[in-house]
This record gives C-alpha cells, structure tokens and sequence, in this order.
C-alpha cells in the first residue's frame, strides 16, 4: 500500500480512481476544483477509464450523474458552498431516483458575504435531502470513507447517494501522508457495479413519472427505511474495509477518553483533531474529558448518541454552521435523540468556527470548562469578537 | 504554496510527518499568499493556522514593507528572506537568525520565471535546508524530481546553488 503526501482534494480524486467510476460530471469551484482537475487529468492520460462530462452548472453535473446512474453506471461528482446550493433540487432527484451517486464536498462558507472558508452550513443545509453524509477529520478518512461511500450507495439495500466533506483548507488545500490502497486491494472491497440500471434496452421504464397520493407517500417510506437501514449496512462495510487495509475509523460516532468523562464535546470535521489534543492536556490537568466525532450526520446515529449520553452527565455539540431561529443543528438532532432517555446529560450547543474561523485549542478549551463549570448560555457563540470587545470596555 | 507542498514532501522522504496548507484570499497569480508547514515526527495533533512559527520565509521582500513579518516569529526563530542585500533592522524584538538569498537572481540564471515573474520556489528551499537544516538538500532535491512537473534539472540547480549562496547576517551581540 503506497503512502503519499496528498491534500483532502486529492484524496478524493484517488479515491474515486480507485473506484473505476464510469462517469464524472462537474462543474468547478473553489476549493473544490482540483478534486475534478486531477480526475480530469487521470481520464486524460488513461490512468483512468470513464467519460467525464463538462456540465454548464452545478444543477447539470448532478443531473448527469443522476441519469448515468439510471443505466447502472458508477458516477461520482464533486462541489462545494455555492455549488451544492444550487444543485439542491437535483439532490432530491437523485434520492428519490435511488441514484447512488457519491460526491465529495468540500465545506465552505455560504455567501454573502463572500467567503472561501470552511463552514458547515452548506450540507447541513441538505440534511433533508436523502442523502448519506459523512463528515472527515483527515486526509485517510476523506480517501477511505469514500471508497466506503460507493460501497454503502451501492449497496441493494441502501441504493442512496452519499456525499463525502472535507474542511475548506483544513483538509482540501492540506497535504499530508495518506496510505493510499492498491487497485487489486479496492477491486477486492468495491467490485465493479452490478449493473442494474433502471434503464435497460428493450425494457420499459417510466423514470419520475407523475404519482397520485396513493403511493408517494409509500416511495418515501421506501427512502427512510434505506436511510434506517444504510446504518446496519456500513458497520459491515468499515469491517470489510479493515479486513482489507486494516484502517477503521470508528464507526459513525467515534469516542476517545469517554468512559469516565464529566464533560464529553461532540465535532464534527477537522474541529476533533485539535480537541482531541485538548482532551489530552486537560486530561493531565486532572479535568475528566471525553471527545466524540460525529463523522455520519445522515443517517444521524441516534443509537451511538443514546449510549454515550448513558454514561456521561454533561454534553457539549459544536456547531460549525448555525439554523437561525433555532440552534445548531449537530445540538438540536443530539438534543431530540436524547428525549426519550432516562438518563439526559445536561447539554450545550457550541456555535464556532465559521467562515474559516480558527478553532485553536484555546477557543475549545474554553468550551470544555464552559461544560465542567456549567454555567453560560445554552447556545453560545464562545469564540465572537464582539464579546471581546464588551470585556474590554467594560 | 507549492514551497510550501514541496517543503512537506521533502520531510516525508526522511521520515517525518508533514502537515501543509495554504491560506489566501484572492485567486489571482502573484496575489500575496501564506503557507504554512509543519513537521513532525509523529503525527501532528492540530489542524489550526500556525501563529506562533519557528521560521518563517519571506519570497518576496517588497511584501516586508507593508507587513510585519516577523509577527508572532518566536523570540529565537529563524527569518530567511528572498533579497539580493541584507535584511537587517526590519524588527528589532527580533533576536533570532536572519538570513537571505538572491532567490530571485538564482531563479532567472536558470530560466525559471520571468523578470517581473520569477520562480522562486525552488531555490528558496534549498537556502531554507542549509539555514534550518529542517530538511537536507538531498531530499529537497528527490522532491523536485518527484513533483515539480517542468524544468526539473533546472529547480534542483536552483535549489543547490542557493544551498551554498545562502548569507546568515552575524548575530548582533546586545
């Protein structure tokens, strides 16, 4: 298994080489354009066998991996912010078509005003879309759980798209070293697409076609019970993957230090590796912390959420995107998951990080001793300048 | 950025655990733009800007007259800056090394670049290696042949004859 310096964008790129995708389609922005460059140059020098598709826009990129999907092709796109907004209906498309397209997205900030930064409000924004999300810490994860992606997509079971993010920067413009798997190792873990298309010569499909109230409802059905069942099916593929490489990430809500922890803080992306530091030194301090990742956000893992609050009385989730007119959105799925609980920590919704917002280990330490002391807001900005500035003046 | 990419793949040859990113604002070539790369020997545990850096490498010298370089540059750090004169007197908390080199006049004797336009990646890392010794001139060599797409005999040249054309200003004894 070779391992290379590669960024976040790269890894996807690899990642979806490695696949022997079909079909490529999309449509470039910044940070997400040298994910698609590189796959570009792959087809160009024959690395890599599939047509890749120059689309005017967003909304036509998704649409043509929709359809290619349709005829059982392997399709896999990529976009960021802006991008991902405007495909937002063809999202919806391609999980009701059960067009298991994988994507990458690179997270960034929404406009105005205009940024390039990493923020989570863009796919948090499609959290209704019927589409698996997983959200990376590194590098390998971003490589890796997109080989998983097409596997779980693709699965009978399942056939629903998945998308991949990546911080902005963080991880897309990051290099690092990544173990990169052989083409045998992922022909052995990802076969080639049992090609089931919908659409098949000779045989008559209606794709979309026009239904009355008395079997929408049932098509939907059809779509959460996937969704529901998409959860069994990755824990089978992460062990798949770990017989294969012998990497495995933890599941879709990894924990460290969490057993006998007073105060656990949830992350989502790059946020966890700089507060599992935290933990670390807070931990040599005699402070009883405890971290856990929110690496799949769709399906939202309600059972992994309820056994960790079993054990643990006080939970902090940081948002790195916000839902006006409500909270963060981790905080507000943690706090609905935990209702029915006996047992219900106290809870605390951290808002940082946006825009590109550095969360350094001085702003989430803040966060840690915010949980252990108990006191401050239940939704808290903790790292706004403006706060800083009303310290000063008095 | 692509210094700071190729700085990350020469401490990869020896060994080390690389982390590099670039930070900029506007998309436009020869914009002003920070990289930043650390190197360890075990994986790095933050993903974060860098604030507080051990060295920091100036490309072009003109940026030093609207921006204060050495900011957050610990104490004993080391300031290596592309210049054809000594640097000296720019910070005067600043009690770490300082060196330069002509990366510029390095570049264009091996047609890298252009006048207004030169490519300095190359020899700057090479300068860096010697001043730092962070990474050897070999492996910043093995990089450029690695992954510098074009000119690759020319780069490595760059990259040599500013190892040995590097000046460290004496330190000022106070």
């Amino acid at each position: 298994m070779p391992r290379m310096v590669l960024s976040g964008n790269y890894a996807q790129s690899y990642a979806a080489k490695l696949a022997r995708v079909h079909v490529i389609a999309a449509y470039p922005i910044t940070p997400q354009t040298a994910i698609v460059e590189k796959l570009g140059e792959f087809v160009a020098s024959g690395e890599l066998s599939a047509q890749f598709i120059k689309v005017e826009s967003e909304h036509s990129a998704l649409q043509a991996c929709i359809s290619a999907a349709a005829l059982g092709a392997r399709t896999y796109t990529a976009t960021s912010s802006q991008g991902l907004l405007l495909m937002h209906e063809l999202l919806h498309w391609a999980s009701g078509a059960r067009a298991p397209v994988v994507m990458g997205v690179v997270n960034r900030a929404v406009a105005p005003p205009w940024s390039i930064f990493t923020d989570h409000t863009d796919t948090v924004a499609q959290r209704d879309t019927g589409w698996i999300q997983f959200y990376a810490e590194s590098n390998q994860e971003v490589l890796d759980t997109t080989l998983m992606a097409f596997r779980l997509a693709e699965h009978p079971d399942v056939l629903l798209p998945a998308m991949v993010t990546e911080d902005a920067f963080y991880l897309s413009h990051t290099v690092e070293p990544v173990d990169v798997p052989t083409q045998d190792e992922v022909d052995e873990f990802l076969p080639r697409r049992d090609v089931r298309g919908l659409i098949r010569p000779g045989a008559g499909v209606r794709l979309g076609s026009f239904t009355m109230p008395d079997l929408y409802e049932e098509f939907r059905h059809k779509i959460a019970r996937a969704m529901e069942r998409s959860a069994e099916v990755f824990f089978e593929i992460e062990d798949d993957y770990h017989r294969l490489t012998g990497r495995h990430h933890g599941g879709p809500l990894p924990t460290y230090r969490v057993d006998d922890a007073d105060a656990v803080l949830m992350t989502m992306g790059t946020a966890t590796t700089t507060a599992r530091s935290v933990v670390d030194a807070l931990r040599t301090r005699g402070n009883r912390v405890g971290l856990a990742k929110l690496r799949a956000f769709r399906p939202f893992p309600v059972k992994e959420v309820r056994q960790l609050a079993a054990t643990v009385d006080r939970i902090g989730v940081l948002d790195r995107s916000f839902t006006f007119g409500a909270a963060g959105a981790a905080f507000t799925e943690v706090a609905a998951a935990l209702y029915p609980e006996t047992h219900r920590p106290a809870l605390k919704n951290f808002v940082a990080g946006l825009g590109g917002r550095d969360l350094t280990p001085k702003v989430l330490e803040g966060m840690f001793k915010a949980l252990l002391k108990g006191d401050g807001p239940e939704v808290d900005w903790p790292d706004l300048k403006r706060r800083a500035e009303v310290v000063r003046h008095g | 950025m692509i210094a700071s990419e190729l700085l990350a793949q020469a401490a990869f040859i020896e060994g080390k655990h690389p982390q590099s990113f670039p930070f900029f604002g506007v998309e436009r070539r020869g914009a002003p733009v920070t990289a930043f790369t650390r190197i360890a020997d075990a994986p790095i545990p933050v993903r974060t800007s860098i604030t507080e850096p051990d060295i920091v490498v100036v490309l072009d010298a003109s940026l030093m007259r609207t921006i204060r370089v050495t900011a957050g540059l610990k104490k004993h750090g080391v300031l290596l800056v592309n210049s054809d004169h000594p640097v000296v007197g720019i910070d005067k908390r600043f009690e770490g090394r300082t060196a330069t080199v002509d990366a510029t006049g390095i570049a264009l004797t091996q047609g890298l670049g252009t006048k207004s336009m030169p490519i300095v990646n190359t020899a700057i890392l090479g300068a860096l290696a010697r001043v730092t010794g962070i990474v050897s001139l070999d492996a910043v060599v093995e990089a450029i042949v690695k992954f510098v797409p074009a000119k690759i005999e020319a780069n490595a040249e760059a990259a040599k004859v500013a190892y040995r054309e590097v000046q460290e200003l004496q330190a000022v004894i106070h």
